[in-house]
């Protein structure tokens, strides 16, 4: 009798003891999943935002290819992003970001590629692999510097204004491209991503750094790599979202 | 602290590798399959459905397979799942509420 008290009484304890995780996850990994959630309502309401301002202004209803941008109407994206560096002049819609997504896509790819690496334990590996997400997330980072540079600077049409001056670009309070809040979407949601995809940079960097000089090894396992893993794919899975919402509808 | 020293290097497990390329051709395809419709369709409606079904075929990949999520316990999948409701209220919400503006101001 006494010995089964006595096991049921530990069995009990060590609950309490310590070492159990909640959801099997250790704490690290947890907090960045909540994290990210939270994070995920913060993008949700600036794309809703760009949803219900676009809901609320009349939609552009005469042909594609007819396509002027005016204040009365939200413009169609494939007619205002249609750049591409080097190729001025020439119509090629969506073509920039496409590749921009792709890029991005890449670096996530390359992110997996390390933390599967940091489960064998593979240093050589896993600097390999941060290395190529590290330049992916700085490739995206410059060809969207391009992309606001171009918006910013706009076309060689430009737009009439009430004075009769010509005015190219846009900015917050003009805008050549259709109404002016589109101008204020475009830099407040692209530009909450690009500070995403920088902090993620930057935080790849540490880790890259951490890697080279051994801390993980020391340490016996590589998880911090599939936490910031977590959030190098948050920001992909981000992009995905703009992508289509801003860009593609 | 002693055992840094023999640290042991496991060889690449091949499958699990081809499964991460495997899946970004998935994505690579999916977005292909979106640039396409986007100047082969008509805009309306239909393309616009179809643009958000690819997208969250896209998040399903990215959620469950590269960061894992599908493989964790189910108490932690659904406690990252559920909260997306609040969000998906607000989106019809929000969309609503924009219609509504259009027709008093237009």
């Amino acid at each position: 009798m006494e010995v089964t008290t006595s096991i049921e009484k530990d069995t009990k304890a060590n609950l309490w003891d310590g070492g159990v995780s909640p959801f099997k996850a250790s704490y690290g990994k947890v907090m960045m999943w909540f994290f990210l959630l939270s994070d995920a309502f913060t993008f949700s309401g600036l794309l809703i935002t760009y949803g219900f301002l676009r809901f609320s202004f009349p939609a552009y209803n005469g042909s594609v290819s007819a396509f002027v941008p005016s204040y009365e109407y939200w413009p169609i994206p494939e007619k205002i992003f249609d750049a591409v560096p080097l190729l001025h002049g020439i119509h090629l819609p969506l073509l920039f970001v496409g590749i921009m997504t792709f890029v991005l896509i890449l670096s996530s790819v390359t992110m997996v590629l390390a933390v599967e690496a940091g489960q064998r334990m593979d240093k050589n590996d896993v600097t390999k692999w941060m290395l190529w997400t590290i330049l992916g997330g700085a490739i995206f980072l410059g060809c969207q510097a391009w992309e606001w540079s171009h918006f910013i600077s706009g076309t060689e049409a430009g737009m009439m204004l009430a004075d009769g001056t010509i005015f190219h670009g846009a900015n917050l309070q003009f805008n050549e491209y259709g109404p002016p809040l589109f101008a204020s979407l475009f830099f407040f949601i692209t530009g909450f991503h690009g500070t995403h995809v920088l902090s993620g940079v930057v935080i790849n960097v540490i880790i890259f750094y951490n890697v080279v000089v051994g801390t993980y090894e020391k340490r016996g396992h590589y998880e911090m790599i599939e936490k910031v893993g977590l959030y190098w794919h948050f920001v992909d899975l981000v992009w995905v979202f703009v992508f289509t919402f801003f860009y593609l509808i | 602290m002693e055992q840094t020293a023999n640290i042991v290097v496991k060889p690449v497990d091949k499958s699990k590798v081809r499964k991460i390329w495997k899946i970004a051709i998935i994505l690579g395809i999916v977005t292909s399959i979106e640039f396409l419709l986007a100047f082969t369709m008509p805009r309306g409606v239909l393309l616009y459905i179809i643009f958000v079904g690819l997208t969250l075929v896209k998040a399903f990949y990215i959620v469950s397979e590269f960061m894992h999520l599908k493989y964790e316990v189910k108490s932690l999948i659904w406690s990252i799942l559920l909260p997306t409701i609040l969000a998906i209220w607000l989106i019809v919400a929000l969309l609503a509420e924009g219609d509504a503006v259009l027709n008093i101001l237009h």
